[in-house]
């Protein structure tokens, strides 16, 4: 496999493989805002959420962690950030700070939206004018922190393109990289198959642990066996009928050789290279935006029926098998491993064919999902605002 | 030889099928991965991409296996050849 590409060294040593200008806004009040600076200056790029007020506890830490995390994403190469009032605003600041990446906070508060737009905007072109000067320069795969998480999977996804996941995983952990899954509920069924893989007691506890507090908001809140909403519709359209069989479809992606070194709170980026495990929602969107938010820069989503999703900050390379799907939506596929259902291919040559194009989008090929303008930012909530 | 179906283990009591258009009667070709051996069935349901079909009798109560693991319970008798899927087999846990 290649094992060079051309990325971004940022100035905390990490290597990303996009170069944005956010404009981040700290609350849903500062939207409107931030997507005028975007529209003003060329070369940025909003991220509208819609949260951050009256957020309390644990959540509030998530929150924080989320959105610092999304701006020190090695993806990114300058961040502005505004917020409705100074304080809270600064603490996005700061924390994006410590990476040493340019970042500016603006308040909206005794400034008003048209003076804080326009001092966001003189401030956004500098950052623009200063990034397009950045250029790649030859990294190794080693440095890359690659995450996966599959959607609107079918039977073909644990027959195919999840084992072709887990393939490249395997090949990556051999050359030293960062790897990471999450999707806690839709373990269940095969979540003995996770422990067996942790490294020692130690990371079995903790995956235990994470486990079982995900099974209880199941338990806690569930009116049915969650068919419908986990597997979902198009789980089942798509052939696949419980969660048993659905999550061992999933397991496939983490392959067959990695052991599970460590798990994750949500929105915290591991301390070495090898697999680890991060709690998360199994909804695409929030578990992908968790990734980002973790300094993960590449992003492998096999999908059976075609989930369509996108990221702003990490570009999802999306691979299918199903031969319905591809012919029906083939525009939002980076690989088509199909041949595998047909023997035309085997596994390890599915795998390469991923890793190759897991290479090209580092080098700046566009996905799909970013042609596409997917740009789904969904931050995980853990309960109700005060 | 083209596949109709396949099978991850040859101790499953399931396939898959990756073809479209199947129909009830028509006799089907699948390959078992994981030992590598082929196998052919007669299906008694139209089985629509993806879905699956029971390469054995299954009685309500009866565990069924794919991946060599359990998947869930069977809630209707499902005979060989047969559709099998949420209107017949449920998740035992949740």
């Amino acid at each position: 496999m290649q094992t060079k590409f051309f990325g971004y060294r940022r100035e905390n040593g990490r290597v990303g493989i996009r170069n944005h200008v956010v404009i981040l806004p700290l609350d849903d009040l500062s939207n409107a805002a931030c997507e005028a600076v975007a529209n003003n200056v060329q070369g940025t790029m909003a991220l509208p959420h819609a949260y951050g007020r009256l957020q309390f506890g644990e959540d509030l830490d998530l929150y924080f962690r989320t959105l610092i995390g999304t701006g020190c994403n090695p993806n990114v190469a300058a961040v502005v950030v505004i917020g409705i009032e100074p304080q809270w605003t600064s603490r996005i600041v700061e924390g994006i700070a410590k990476t040493g990446k340019p970042v500016v906070g603006f308040a909206i508060e005794q400034n008003g939206q048209y003076n804080t737009i326009c001092s966001a905007s003189r401030k956004a072109q500098e950052f623009v004018q200063m990034a397009t000067e950045y250029q790649r320069t030859e990294c190794d795969v080693s440095e890359l922190w690659v995450s996966t998480k599959c959607g609107e999977s079918d039977t073909t996804s644990g027959i195919a393109t999840n084992p072709t996941v887990g393939n490249a995983y395997d090949k990556l952990y051999e050359k030293g990289s960062t790897l990471l899954f999450g999707e806690t509920t839709e373990l269940t069924g095969g979540e003995h198959l996770v422990l067996e893989r942790c490294i020692n007691d130690a990371v079995r506890k903790d995956f235990q642990f994470y486990f079982d507090r995900y099974a209880k908001v199941v338990d806690d809140h569930k009116t049915s066996d969650l068919s419908d909403s986990q597997p979902t519709k198009g789980n089942i359209e798509g052939g696949l009928t419980t969660i048993e069989e659905k999550a061992l479809g999933n397991i496939q992606k983490i392959g067959r050789k990695a052991p599970v070194v460590g798990c994750l709170e949500k929105a915290v980026a591991p301390t070495g290279p090898g697999l680890w495990f991060q709690d998360s929602s199994s909804a695409a969107a929030e578990q992908v935006t968790l990734c980002a938010a973790s300094g993960f820069v590449v992003h492998l989503f096999p999908t059976g029926q075609g989930n369509i999703i996108g990221n702003p900050i990490l570009p999802v390379i999306k691979l299918c098998s199903n031969p319905r799907t591809l012919r029906t939506m083939s525009e939002h596929f980076d690989v088509n491993v199909s041949g595998l259902l047909r023997r035309e291919i085997n596994m390890d040559q599915a795998g390469d064919m991923l890793l190759e194009m897991m290479i090209r989008t580092a080098n700046g090929r566009m996905t799909a999902a970013e042609v596409l303008n997917h740009r789904e930012f969904i931050i995980t909530r853990l309960y109700e605002s005060a | 030889m083209a596949i109709d179906f396949l099978v991850h283990e040859a101790a499953d009591g399931v396939g898959v099928v990756v073809v479209e258009g199947l129909k009830a009667n028509q006799e089907i070709t699948g390959w078992v991965m994981k030992e590598d051996q082929t196998v052919k069935i007669k299906i008694i349901s139209d089985i629509p991409i993806g879905h699956k079909l029971a390469l054995k009798d299954f009685s309500a109560g009866d565990t069924v296996f794919k991946y060599n693991t359990d998947i869930g319970k069977v809630v209707a008798p499902i005979k060989k050849g047969e559709h099998l899927h949420v209107h017949n087999v449920k998740t035992k846990r949740w």
